[in-house]
């Protein structure tokens, strides 16, 4: 696609600003008309866990994501797209993930972030181990079928 | 030639290692062989890869199905469905 944007893509141990983040994507432009964001954060799941630890493969988590962001950028007429995974140890109540697409009408927004998320959940190399409140080992957390679904239904016809 | 191996998450923890490079026999063509072969070469192995359905596969840090070809693989990563998001 011609002018088609280029996603920014960030794996950071660091926490990140959502406003500061759609800030960087508007900022200076008027043919925005529409950013949705996407923020995952840590629960607690009814106070059993306090962390999540998120380990990732260096390299490839990028690279993944960049694909999928690519993809995106080639669906929908976006004008701009921020992608941010954290790794390492993270608090309930602290950002996970981060997607924030923008575009000139809000349904490309919605449905490529959706996108982004669903394919990110079954294809971006990161996995979480729950850290237990009560101080006993915690799991892996097992990905969920219905996860692998939701990206399904982003397949084009003949896929 | 060496082929680097890298594991991540409990696939790592029951290997016991985050990686290695292994020389592969002759006749270790696809991912489906390497999993079986990494199977027999000892308990830890076999225990992290007891149900090899389940390991997802990259190849040169690109997603592979288990019958994708391995000839000129740099880096093979094994682990288990991805959690992120």
């Amino acid at each position: 696609m011609a002018g088609a944007v280029v996603p920014a893509i960030r794996i950071q141990r660091e926490d990140f600003d959502v406003a500061a983040e759609i800030a960087g994507l508007t900022k200076g432009r008027t043919d925005i008309g529409a950013v949705v964001t996407f923020s995952g954060l840590c629960r607690d799941e009814q106070g059993a866990l306090s962390a999540l630890e998120l380990e990732h493969y260096p390299g490839m988590a990028e690279a993944e994501i960049g694909r999928i962001a690519a993809e995106a950028a080639g669906r929908w007429p976006l004008q701009g797209l921020t992608v941010i995974h954290r790794h390492g140890k993270i608090a309930p109540g602290d950002n996970i993930v981060l997607v924030v697409a923008a575009s000139s009408h809000r349904q490309a927004a919605f449905e490529a972030a959706n996108f982004l998320m669903d394919y990110l959940k079954s294809r971006a190399p990161f996995w979480k181990k729950e850290h237990r409140a009560d101080g006993s080992q915690g799991g892996w957390v097992e990905a969920k079928e219905a996860d692998d679904q939701a990206a399904e239904r982003w397949k084009k016809q003949g896929e | 030639m060496s082929t680097k191996l890298i594991y991540f998450a409990w696939v790592r923890e029951r290997i016991g290692k985050p990686e290695e490079d292994v020389d592969l026999p002759a006749g270790i063509e696809t991912v489906a062989d390497l999993l079986r072969w990494l199977k027999s070469r000892g308990e830890e192995y076999e225990n992290a890869l007891q149900y090899p359905d389940v390991i997802r596969v990259a190849i040169n840090q690109e997603h592979v199905g288990h019958r994708e070809k391995i000839e000129g693989a740099r880096e093979i990563a094994l682990f288990p469905p991805m959690t992120g998001g």
